[in-house]
Formats: structure tokens, sequence, C-alpha cells
């Protein structure tokens, strides 16, 4: 990781966070079944398509029309897994950790927008994203997903492997100032 | 720049979010075949100038492939469709009928 965790800009603070716990899950997402247990870990519904309910930490985000990620505090990953595998056994299903496997990063203040929207090919206008949206994409030259925790706040997760990366291609975004066009 | 709408996620995704997978709609010729036909499988493409059908995978996103039919010369799009069918859906021909008269899907194959 970038040794400073945290970078300050007037347009946003771009920040590191700590591990999240993060479960993969596959399956019917129509399934009574797997709504009633990712209810259960999350207190939130399934999302639409191209939503996420995460409030805090916890939450789930949808993926694909087959794929949930669930996000939990670290520490409740194994137990959470161990009830998924519970409450699905014996349906066409996959839970796997990959909280290690993810960096999550938080880009807060009033050019938050600007500083996304100059990295990835996404409609970032107030009207057309907006908290609870979730969107998965590419930012720079890498994977990532991100949604908006509040108007002026967004969260970005991408793969461990290229935290150094986002970090500072995050930071570029916001250091390099105002376009203006939202 | 090309940007399609994935039928799976309903992203209106740019073309580098994106991952190319060549013509759509073609027919497997395996184990059994004549070596003409697997030759032709394997190598021979329709490249046209104009409707083309095409593979593409949204690989910065829902990761599904899905199918496009577009113009080759204008990057019209006609429309973008699940992958799971062997031949163009119904609503599809008809967009590009009413934009190509004279086009026809069996003259194209």
């Amino acid at each position: 990781m970038a040794e400073a965790m945290q970078k300050t800009s007037p347009m946003a603070v771009v920040t590191a966070l700590g591990p999240r716990g993060m479960i993969t899950l596959r399956g019917d997402l129509a399934a009574s079944k797997l709504k009633a247990v990712c209810k259960a870990l999350t207190g939130a519904d399934i999302p639409a398509a191209g939503h996420a309910t995460v409030v805090k930490e916890t939450g789930l985000a949808w993926m694909s029309p087959d794929e949930l990620l669930i996000m939990l505090p670290h520490a409740e990953v194994p137990a959470a897994i161990a009830k998924i595998d519970a409450a699905l056994k014996g349906s066409h299903y996959l839970a796997v950790d990959v909280s290690d496997a993810r960096a999550v990063f938080r880009v807060c203040g009033s050019g938050a927008r600007e500083v996304m929207g100059k990295l990835c090919p996404v409609d970032l206008h107030p009207d057309q994203f907006a908290p609870g949206q979730f969107r998965r994409t590419r930012m720079g030259q890498i994977a990532a997903a991100f949604w908006m925790r509040d108007a002026a706040t967004f969260e970005v997760v991408c793969f461990r492997s290229v935290a150094d990366y986002a970090f500072d291609l995050l930071t570029v975004s916001a250091k390099a100032g105002p376009v203006g066009y939202y | 720049m090309l940007t399609l709408t994935c039928p799976y996620c309903g992203t209106h995704a740019d073309e580098t979010e994106l991952a190319p997978g060549g013509e759509a709609h073609l027919k497997r010729f395996g184990p059994g075949s004549s070596d003409e036909d697997f030759e032709d499988y394997l190598f021979r493409r329709a490249n046209p100038k104009g409707v083309h059908f095409e593979r593409w995978r949204h690989a910065y996103g829902c990761g599904k492939w899905f199918l496009a039919a577009r113009c080759t010369t204008t990057l019209e799009v006609y429309g973008t469709y699940p992958a799971q069918t062997t031949e163009p859906p119904e609503h599809i021909l008809e967009t590009i009928a009413a934009k190509r008269p004279g086009w026809s899907w069996e003259a194209d194959t």
C-alpha cells in the first residue's frame, strides 16, 4: 500500500480504507432461501440490477444477474459463510471469502464526482448516478466498482494487487483540479 | 466510439469496457465433420461492409457474453441481445429491416 493512506486536495479527500469483509455469492438471486439468508446477514433486500444497498460497512451489491457482493465487517466473514452454507445446502451456489483480494477506497468531497468521472467511462451526472446505484467499470487501466455512500462520497473497490495504482490514480485525479462539467 | 447496452445489466457500456468476441451465430463443426467444414468454422468469416452480428463480453462489468447487431461502416447499433440464441431475435431483424430496406438475414448468411 502507498505509505500515505490518505491524501487531501481541494477537490476531494482520498482515503485507503482498512480491510472490509467481502463475500462473493453466486446463485439464483430469485430463490427465497438465498434472499432470506442475505437479509439475515445484512438486513438488506436483494438490490435491483445496477444497485447496492450498503449502510456503513454492511450491505449487498448487485454484481451480475447471478452474483452478489456481500459486505460485512471483516471479523464476521467466516461465520457468515457458515450461515450461507447451512442455508443454501443442496442448491447450486457458490460463497467465497474474497476480503483479502480486495482494496477499498473512499473519495469524499465536493469534487468527488469529477475525480471519478475523469477516470471511468460512466455518466456521473447527478441525474444519472445517485446514492443507491452501483457500477462495475474500468478505472484507468483496471477493473473497479463503486457506489455512493452519500451525495459527496464515493466508495471504490478494486483488486488488492492493483491497490497502489488505484490509490495513485484517484490521488492524481483529485490533485489535477476541477473541470466544472457536472 | 462504440457504446453498447449490455442486455444483462442494462449498462450503457463504452467500447473500452467491453471485450470483442468476433462474429456471432457461427455454426460449430467439431469431431466427425469434414475438413472443409471445420476449416470454414475456424477461419471463414463474413466480414461484411454493413450489417454485422457480433459477440461482445462485458469484461469490466457484469462479465457476461452478449450479442450485438451493428453497421460496420456507420457504427450504428441496431440492438443487443442475450447470447443464448442461434439466430437474431425478431425485433432486431425488424429494426434492421426498417433501417436497411432490402437487407435480409437469410441472404446475409
